[in-house]
């Protein structure tokens, strides 16, 4: 993609690509496999992980519409800076946020949301799509690559709530034998491997339903 | 015999390529080669340097586990039949006992055929159960990816459920042989192509995702403590050291070390008896089938590390003071040393890394139960932690053989 072309305005093939590839195709989690630390260690439960997930879909998106503004102004020489920089002021405004108004959830999160800085995913976009792209595109692929994000990281959290604590969305949906019911909770799934494991199983499932995308060896 | 040979003849062009049930080729080499001779043999740079095959290796291997097996059996009951209290047998509940009043079987301790029989109500229900959830998950792999079913699986289904303790639930053994088949086995490829113990990776999942039912005090003796003599505690030595308050001597073991070798002890079920498991390991070592020097390396390996502690000494852990000849007979030491450190597949493919590999894994075992108070016992971890490491062991020594020899040739 060349990165004069103008943006068309009209949603076109390079405008669903954009959002579109990531979610799926080239996801950035089950293709590219980046992203890996924040989707093991938020993903006990999927309130959890939706919150970080809408961190990430703003954050890939506004960022990547910034880069691409001022892509045709900043020296090749400190443009990480410069991404780093939009990124940090992205993610420290969505931190006080969540302080704001989801108190609890932010301190179970702690760390991890100030961590989005450093989430090659964000990086990724803005150096590898933003810097090359008009802003319109780079916005829509900021929404997708957030998008592919959140969709592993919901589904992970997912299996993760439902089989390690019996629940989906904080309801009980397998009631535990401590409190009368039948299922024993399966203590392995709050532990942070089961969520490498989970995200290699989506990995192998994606794999085998697109075999375009095993590498020849 | 000549009748089945018929059977199996005229049933093989409907397996080949081509035929009507070719899809189902995998089942039928295994019914056919498990039945008759194969009529190929191991060729090349496999693992084996001999004329034997895979399967026969495979077989040597669970014949040298059978002394396992039989004090598995045996202990489990006594175990059982000693901690109950013959008050309460009448409010003894649940299918097993069923069936022991059903077949007459009484609980008297001091028979070999009434703790036979009890132990066995344990044991063949958790093999039974593996060798039917992990052999669906082998044959279900070997006829989609078409290849052929692979005979590791019958010391892997082995190795399993006497890894358990007798109480482990039925239903967690089902999930975690499929662990270890579909996820530390299959998914790479099947068998030679894993880096770690299958049997192993299953058990370690049963141990972090249901902790209660396979670790702590209560789980090693099967009787429920509502039917067991007043004081009775099924803890093992290994957890129980914790809490001396002495330095570790033979009169403060509540345990001798010769029933500590013979395996008249709780613990999971074919770990206990280190004398079954050491002519298992004669059995392995006579037949060239398991390594002698992976065996060897561990037991210097754990030598070495007691040796050590003992000579540092400690005021408050009082483990320091284990001498090695007890750490042998202890835990899982002995059966994971003969059978599980021994697995062809997922230790170092040569020599000198067999013994770094097996040295590692004896002085880790010490290190971890001495210093580690959230691990009482430790065997399986480090055997697969040293099954991780083993594929780096190999590429050092090879590569190191390598430029010695390259260094020969400029010279």
């Amino acid at each position: 993609m060349s990165a004069i072309s103008p943006a068309t305005g009209a949603f076109g093939k390079r405008e669903r690509a954009a959002l579109l590839d990531p979610i799926l195709t080239n996801n950035p989690i089950g293709v590219q496999v980046l992203g890996i630390c924040s989707a093991l260690a938020v993903t006990t439960r999927i309130d959890k992980a939706l919150v970080m997930g809408a961190g990430v879909i703003l954050v890939t998106m506004l960022a990547n519409l910034a880069v691409s503004l001022v892509r045709n102004h900043t020296p090749g020489s400190i443009r990480i800076i410069v991404q780093l920089a939009i990124i940090a002021s992205l993610v420290i405004v969505f931190d006080q946020v969540l302080k704001a108004t989801l108190y609890e959830l932010s301190l179970e999160l702690s760390v991890f949301v100030g961590l989005i800085i450093t989430n090659c995913i964000v990086m990724g976009r803005a150096e590898g799509y933003a810097m090359s792209n008009p802003p319109g595109l780079s916005l829509l692929d900021g929404l997708g690559n957030g998008l592919g994000y959140a969709l592993v990281l919901f589904l992970v959290a997912f299996f993760r709530e439902l089989f390690g604590a019996g629940k989906v969305l904080g309801f009980v949906v397998l009631p535990l034998a401590k409190d009368g019911g039948w299922y024993v909770p399966n203590g392995l799934m709050l532990l942070a491997p089961s969520g490498l494991l989970l995200i290699a199983g989506l990995i192998w499932l994606l794999r085998t339903l697109k075999p375009e995308l095993q590498e020849k060896d | 015999m000549k009748a089945l040979e018929n059977l199996l003849a005229r049933a093989a062009p409907h397996f080949e390529p081509g035929g009507r049930l070719s899809r189902f080729h995998a089942i039928f080499e295994a019914t056919d080669t498990f039945i008759m001779t194969p009529p190929s043999v191991t060729r090349g740079a496999s693992h084996v340097r001999d004329s034997i095959d895979l399967k026969r290796m495979m077989t040597i291997v669970v014949i040298a586990m059978l002394p396992c097996v039989f004090m598995a059996m045996y202990n489990t009951g006594l175990q059982a039949n000693m901690a109950l209290d013959p008050m309460k047998l009448a409010t003894l509940t649940g299918w097993r006992h069923e069936i022991m009043r059903a077949l007459g079987f009484g609980y008297d301790a001091r028979s070999l055929a009434q703790c036979l029989f009890h132990g066995s109500l344990y044991f063949l229900p958790l093999y039974a159960v593996t060798l039917a959830v992990g052999g669906f998950w082998e044959v279900l792999f070997a006829v989609v990816r078409r290849h052929e079913i692979n005979e590791g699986f019958l010391v892997t289904s082995m190795i399993f459920p006497l890894t358990l303790p007798a109480t482990a639930p039925l239903w967690q053994a089902a999930l975690g042989i499929t662990f270890g088949v579909v996820v530390a086995k299959e998914v790479f490829g099947g068998t030679g192509m894993n880096f770690l113990n299958p049997a192993l990776a299953g058990r370690a999942f049963m141990f972090f995702a249901y902790p209660a039912d396979i670790s702590g005090d209560t789980v090693w003796v099967a009787m429920y403590g509502v039917n067991a003599v007043d004081g009775f505690s099924g803890a093992t030595l290994l957890s129980t050291m914790r809490s001396f308050t002495t330095p570790f001597d033979e009169a403060s073991a509540s345990l001798s070390w010769a029933n500590a070798f013979l395996g008249f002890e709780p613990g999971s079920l074919g770990e206990t008896s280190a004398l079954a498991c050491l002519i298992g390991a004669a059995i392995l070592i006579v037949t060239k089938v398991g390594s002698w020097r992976i065996m060897a390396g561990v037991a210097l390996g754990t030598i070495a590390m007691a040796l050590l502690f003992n000579a540092i000494g400690s005021t408050t852990n009082h483990w320091f003071a284990m001498p090695f000849w007890w750490h042998m007979v202890l835990g899982g030491w002995a059966f994971g040393t003969a059978f599980m450190a021994t697995d062809p597949v997922t230790a170092p493919f040569t020599d000198r890394g067999r013994w770094i590999y097996g040295f590692g894994i004896g002085a880790l075992i010490v290190m971890i139960r001495v210093l580690n108070p959230a691990y009482p016992e430790s065997v399986f971890l480090v055997i697969l932690f040293m099954n991780v490491m083993s594929p780096l062991i190999d590429y050092f020594l090879v590569r190191g053989n390598i430029q010695r020899r390259k260094r020969r040739v400029q010279a």
